[in-house]
Parts: structure tokens; C-alpha cells; sequence
């Protein structure tokens, strides 16, 4: 019978409701649904991009329709899903603003609601102390706060599009340099038909005074979400960026297909935090976000460090690698990734460290937490080129499973080219015990507290690298009480 | 109706699928501390087990009073918030919950069932300190996470660490002095003496005689084959140290298993 107790709320828990899956009701100025020239042609009109930046796209395009020809679609990752019919996503989606905005009073009120709504204040008056926040809503950033404070420093925090039109010799130069259009399936779709994201240059020496975030809120229906996001680190810079993302509950799947380039030049560092948490579908898995993201940053300078934080609790399918690749001798590349699969989500995420220069060191630590009928996959490949001596890896993937029903797996590549490097790895899958269950509610803890306090140990080496404002927001996610600050 | 804080009648109990308990009688009543001795297997985890609500363990008759209320019905936290307290034989590890956290979850999760006001931040360190100076225990055991990397001593400190905080009003220690050497098992001894009173009363199971001579009991039980076979004051388990629980067993030997 106690038995049978703990499944029913280990299953309450897995089955808590998702509160952020309302529907914003505003008028959208959308492009017809389909991918062709004229899409993209159109989508590269309405942000009056250079001529280049079109020529970019179309190269992408073309890619991509090439790709889709030869039926190139990646099949290796463990994950299911039917066939994506990429002629019936609508590329573009705005909400109808009547001009460019000055200032937030002009933002749409509805849209402010939405965020507030969302627990994401665009006011400046009722910040969150310390965070600059870009939001973008479907296709477009609709407002960016903080903007004249940081511009002080000489950072440049905006929309992507926004960037293209302030800086594009910056963009230019950058874009495509970390993930070229080619990459993959995925990573070339983006590249042709990328709407908005958040763009943050942190010139030479600056330590960026405040936490850089956006916010990305999927709302129209049929559409697909395509941001790009890229941030670069000069000489000895540092900034902490963090990216939250819901999406209101629909029956039919929406499709994010998002790119993320980082760039760290010497003794830069770029702190990466996400919480993830799309539309997840409902308990039969019908609906929910696909998300299909390539997220990778480029350690070129020396010392330099990326690090990654992910807390994914989101979408119906996760497939997401966010890599470093450590060029600049003596860089560092960090992951630590938090990935909860419920209903039934799954999720194929990790991580690959490219070793390049020499002295580069990397930690890999990876918690996936699965209940319900969830599946979960860690994959993650650690290269040490033949240049990278005395190249450094530690990785660390710990599965916990929640019940009878679910999965977890892990699929570490190893790729060694020289012999003075040393990696490591290790891997662990346990059950929530009953006998950890039972010590704590001897101690008249309830059994649902005493669920959240397992996961959120089993959790807290990587909830400790998110900056305090989403570390919060991850806990509430997760169901788990805030860790107290005693001891 | 008798007033004991106490009262087990007739306790037949399974663990897993094997019936352990066949039959059992005892009676404990408010500031009494008895001792529960017996040879392995004789079923004194599994009464530990039913009293605190193991989920392994069935009970399949009898029935089990405290407070004169049946506890057949009450689930593990509910009976921990009515004063019911194990301290474990094997210690459970929490990977990544510091004792702390879990130290001020426990007690105030108490607290709001008395309707007692839980404590903040301070008062708890400020409690928990006291009594952890009076455990002779480090003040790190706060900050580590719950029992991970304790040795075989500091768990069953930490054990009687909580009990020192929670302030139960029956205490069952299950087999507490099991690896202790000589120094911890005064030291434990010494916590569980500073929690007598007439208010509170003990359970405590042991395999061993040498704790009784640290915690000194009212009443000794031999518990055997799921019963309790023998009671009496402290000098029968200076004669179990004697003859041993083969005693025991050749005293069962005619009786039908």
C-alpha cells in the first residue's frame, strides 16, 4: 500500500500542470505558410537587412532544400516523432506594432501583460535587480531594457535584427563563424529563415555590470521559432547571459529551431545559463514543443572560458547539444545540464568539448532526472585533438529515475588523439530510494516534500552555477523547495 | 484502559512477504526506557519497523496503540509528527541535502503540525548549535550533505543529533550501538540520558548488553521466533550476557515453532 502511495505522488508530481500554456490575443503580421525564396526573401525585406545578410540566407536555403530533397533529416538521436512537414510551418510571425519604439510605454500593453504574466517584468521600475532583459515575442525582440546603462560601458545589448542595422560589421564578422550554415539540418534551416534573438558585445576589458537575459515567448499558432543568438566576449571581458522560454499548451507541435554563437577572445568568459521550459505536451504526448537547437561556443582566445548551465524541463522533444570548442591554449568549457523528462517527454541532450589548444580543460556534469513514461538520453562526445596536450576532461552523468515506466541512457564518445591528455568519465543511474524516501518522512517530512528535497540534492551541483535570479525559477520548475542559505 | 503511552497487542507482522512478528505483547508507558534484546532474525528491526511505519513491513494482526490511537492508519510522517521517533540502524544518505536543510525541514514540519511557529534561519542555527555542543559533535555535520561520507560513529551521532531536536515523545533506537567503539557509544549513551524524562519514553533495541550499562533501562524484553519470551529488570540481560541467547533458545525448544 505505501508503496502504491509514493508512485501516486511521484506520478502527481510528473503530472503537475503547466502554467504558463495561455494564448496572447494580438494581431500578427505573418508570412504564408511554406519555405521558399520568397520566404526568406520577405522575412530579409521586413528586418531591410544588406545585401549580404540575404545572400547569407538564400546560400542556407538552398542547403536546406537540398538536405530536405535527400531526406537528410537526422535519425540518430533516441527520440520519435512523425515526420515534420516543413511547408506547413509559417517562418514569420510579428506582432503588429504600429513603429519603432522609443521607449516601453509604447510597447503594446498587451504584450507587457504577457510578460508580467510570465513573471518577467519589462518595467524598469519593478526589475529584477541587476538583469537587463531582452524579450522577444514569436519573431520579433518587442522590447529591451536597461539599454542607455549598459551602453555606458560600450556594451551592446539588442535584437539581433536590431544589431544587423547598428553594428553589422560586428555581425559580419561573426556570424556563421562558430556555427556555419551548413552545420546541420537544423542549424541550416535557422540560417535561412531566422527571425529574431538577442545579440551582446562586451568590448575590450568590460565586466559587463549586470545579468544580460532574454526572454522568448513562442505565441502564434503553426509557427515555427527560429531566433539567433550571438554573443561576443573581447579581450578579457566578462558577461552572464541567461535565456528562459515558454510556450502556450496547443494540440498541433511547434517546431524552435534556434542557433546560439559564442565567442571568447583572450582571458574572456561567457557564462551561458538556460532554463528551458516549453510547452512539454500533455500526459499522452500530444502537443508540445520540438526543440531542436544547436547551441556551440568558440573558446578562440588564450584562458579563455564558456560555460554552459541548462535547466531543461521543457518540450516534448529536446535535442540539444551546447559544445565549446577550446582553441585558445589554456581555455576552459563548461556544462552543467539539468534535464527532467515527464508525460512523455524525451530528451536527447549534452554536450561535446573540442580540445584544440594545449592545457585545455573541460568539465562535463550531467543530471537527468526522468518519471512518468519519459525517455532520456545524455550524448557527449569529448575530442582532444592531436595538438591539445596535457588536455584535461572530466565528465560526470548521473540518471535518476522516478518510477517504473521511464528511461534513462547515456552515450559518451570518447575521441583521443593525444596521448598526454587524461579524461575521464563517470556515470550512475539510480532510483529514488525507498529507504531515502521512508528516513525523511520518519523525520515528519511529507512524502512530496521529501521527493523535492531527493531531486533537488541530487540536482544542486549544477543548480548552484545559475545566477541567483534563475535559480530560483529552476527550483519552482523542478517542484523543489529553495535549498536554504544555512550551512 | 491502561495509560501507557504504549500498548502492542498481539502484533503479527510480515516483512516483504516473510511473517516476522507472531504474537507480540508490550506495554510502555511515559518516562520508562526499555530494552528489547534478543538473537538475530528474532524480529527486533521489524517491530522497530511497524511502530514507525516501514513500508516494507505489513502488519497482518494485532494492533498497536500509542496515545491510546491506533497507528495502523497513520503514515510514516504523520506518526513522526505525533512524537514518534526512529533512530536507524543504517542511516539513509542524501547526496546533495545538507543535514542543516533537512534538520530545519524535519523540526518545523513538527512545528506546524503543533501549530508552533517554524523557526527562521537564526533561531535554528542558534538551537541546533546548542545541542550539537552538548552531542560533543563538530559544527561542520551541518553544512555536509545527510550522512553522505559519515562513518560508521557520525551516523548514529547524527541520529541521536535529531533526536535531540525533535524531542520525541517515543524514542525507538535500533541497535544505536552497533559499530560503535567504546568513546561514541559513551558519547550516545550520554545524548539519549539527557533526553530522559518523565514525559518521554524509549525503546531501546540492542543486541548487546554493553549499552545497558551506559543507558540503563526500566525493563528488559527477550524478544524470540516474534514474540517476547521473557521480560524482567535489568539484571536478565546481565543473565542473557551469561548463558547467551542459545538460553533462550533451548528454553523455546519444546514449544511448537
Amino acid at each position: 500500500m505505501a508503496a502504491e502511495t509514493s508512485r501516486e505522488t511521484l506520478e502527481q508530481l510528473a503530472r503537475r500542470d503547466y502554467q504558463y500554456g495561455f494564448v496572447t490575443e494580438i494581431e500578427a503580421d505573418a508570412a504564408p505558410p511554406g519555405l521558399s525564396e520568397d520566404t526568406v526573401r520577405l522575412i530579409s525585406r521586413k528586418k531591410q537587412e544588406p545585401e549580404w545578410l540575404l545572400a547569407w540566407r538564400l546560400k542556407a536555403l538552398h542547403r536546406f532544400l537540398e538536405l530536405l530533397e535527400h531526406e537528410t533529416e537526422p535519425t540518430w538521436a533516441k527520440v520519435q516523432y512523425p515526420k515534420l512537414d516543413y511547408q506547413k510551418i509559417i517562418y514569420y510571425s510579428a506582432p503588429i506594432q504600429n513603429k519603432k519604439l522609443d521607449s516601453l510605454d509604447e510597447v503594446d500593453p498587451e504584450l507587457l501583460r504577457t510578460y508580467e504574466k510570465l513573471g518577467i517584468s519589462l518595467s524598469e521600475q519593478k526589475r529584477l535587480t541587476g538583469v537587463a532583459v531582452d524579450a522577444v515575442f514569436d519573431s520579433v525582440s518587442v522590447a529591451t531594457t536597461f539599454r542607455a546603462e549598459l551602453e555606458k560601458h560600450g556594451i551592446i545589448f539588442c535584437s539581433f535584427s536590431e544589431a544587423v542595422q547598428r553594428c553589422p560589421e560586428i555581425v559580419q564578422q561573426y556570424l556563421g563563424s562558430v556555427v556555419p550554415y551548413a552545420d546541420n539540418f537544423f542549424a541550416t534551416l535557422n540560417s535561412a529563415v531566422f527571425s529574431d534573438g538577442s545579440f551582446a558585445y562586451i568590448p575590450k576589458g568590460v565586466r559587463c555590470p549586470m545579468e544580460l537575459s532574454t526572454y522568448f515567448r513562442m505565441n502564434a499558432k503553426g509557427t515555427g521559432q527560429f531566433e539567433r543568438t550571438l554573443l561576443v566576449a573581447e579581450e578579457g571581458a566578462y558577461v552572464s547571459y541567461l535565456e528562459g522560454c515558454t510556450a502556450p499548451m496547443r494540440d498541433e507541435n511547434q517546431l524552435h529551431a534556434a542557433v546560439v554563437e559564442l565567442v571568447a577572445l583572450d582571458r574572456a568568459e561567457i557564462k551561458y545559463s538556460t532554463v528551458q521550459n516549453w510547452y512539454p505536451g500533455d500526459e499522452n504526448g500530444k502537443g508540445g514543443v520540438y526543440n531542436f537547437v544547436t547551441k556551440r561556443g568558440a573558446c578562440r582566445g588564450y584562458r579563455s572560458k564558456i560555460s554552459w548551465t541548462q535547466v531543461e524541463t521543457g518540450s516534448a522533444i529536446t535535442w540539444k547539444y551546447p559544445s565549446c570548442i577550446l582553441q585558445g591554449d589554456e581555455s576552459v568549457g563548461e556544462f552543467y545540464s539539468v534535464a527532467m523528462t515527464r508525460g512523455c517527454q524525451q530528451a536527447d541532450t549534452g554536450t561535446k568539448m573540442i580540445h584544440l589548444g594545449k592545457n585545455t580543460r573541460s568539465t562535463i556534469v550531467s543530471k537527468g532526472i526522468s518519471s512518468g513514461r519519459g525517455q532520456q538520453s545524455y550524448r557527449g562526445l569529448v575530442r582532444i585533438g592531436p595538438r591539445a596536450s596535457g588536455a584535461r576532461n572530466h565528465s560526470q552523468c548521473d540518471s535518476l529515475l522516478l518510477g517504473d515506466q521511464c528511461g534513462a541512457h547515456t552515450f559518451p564518445y570518447l575521441e583521443v588523439q593525444n596521448a598526454s591528455s587524461t579524461v575521464e568519465h563517470e556515470a550512475t543511474t539510480s532510483k529514488i530510494g525507498e529507504d531515502q524516501l521512508f528516513y525523511l518522512r520518519q523525520r515528519g517530512i511529507s512524502e512530496e516534500d521529501a521527493v523535492s528535497m531527493i531531486v533537488n540534492g541530487f540536482c544542486k551541483q549544477v543548480l548552484r552555477e545559475l545566477p541567483m535570479e534563475f535559480a530560483v525559477e529552476a527550483q519552482n520548475l523542478l517542484g523543489l523547495s529553495l535549498e536554504g542559505s544555512v550551512g | 484502559m491502561s495509560d501507557a503511552m504504549l500498548e502492542i497487542r498481539g502484533l503479527c507482522a510480515a516483512a516483504g512477504d516473510q511473517e516476522i512478528l507472531r504474537g507480540l505483547d508490550l506495554e510502555v508507558r511515559a518516562g520508562e526506557v526499555h530494552a528489547l534484546m534478543g538473537p538475530n532474525g528474532s524480529g527486533k528491526s521489524t517491530l522497530a519497523g511497524a511502530l514507525a511505519g516501514r513500508p516494507s513491513v505489513t502488519l497482518t494482526g494485532g494492533q498497536i496503540l500509542y496515545q491510546g490511537r491506533s497507528l495502523a492508519e497513520l503514515a510514516p510522517e504523520e506518526r513522526a509528527r505525533e512524537g514518534i521517533f526512529l533512530a536507524f540502524q543504517y542511516p539513509v544518505e542524501i547526496p546533495g541535502v545538507t543535514n542543516s536543510y533537512f534538520l530545519k525541514a524535519a523540526l518545523n514540519a513538527q512545528r506546524r503540525h503543533r501549530g508552533e511557529e517554524e523557526l527562521d534561519a537564526f533561531d535554528f542555527l542558534a538551537l541546533v548549535k546548542q545541542k550539537i555542543a552538548a552531542l560533543k559533535m563538530d559544527e561542520k555535520f551541518l553544512s555536509r550533505a545527510v550522512n553522505e561520507g559519515f562513518s560508521g560513529g557520525e551516523k548514529k551521532r547524527n541520529e541521536v543529533l535529531q533526536m535531540a531536536l525533535l524531542e520525541p515523545r517515543l524514542a525507538i533506537l535500533d541497535e544505536t550501538d552497533s559499530g560503535l567503539d567504546i568513546d561514541a557509544l559513551r558519547t550516545v549513551a550520554d545524548g539519549v540520558n539527557a533526553l530522559r524524562s518523565p514525559e518521554r519514553a524509549m525503546l531501546v533495541i540492542t543486541h548487546y548488553q554493553r549499552l545497558l550499562d551506559y543507558i540503563v533501562p526500566d525493563r528488559v524484553h527477550v524478544l524470540a521466533r516474534g514474540r517476547i519470551v521473557r521480560s524482567g529488570g535489568r539484571e536478565l540481560a546481565l543473565e542473557l550476557e551469561e548463558r547467551g541467547y542459545a538460553w533462550v533458545e533451548e528454553q523455546l525448544a519444546g514449544e511448537p515453532a
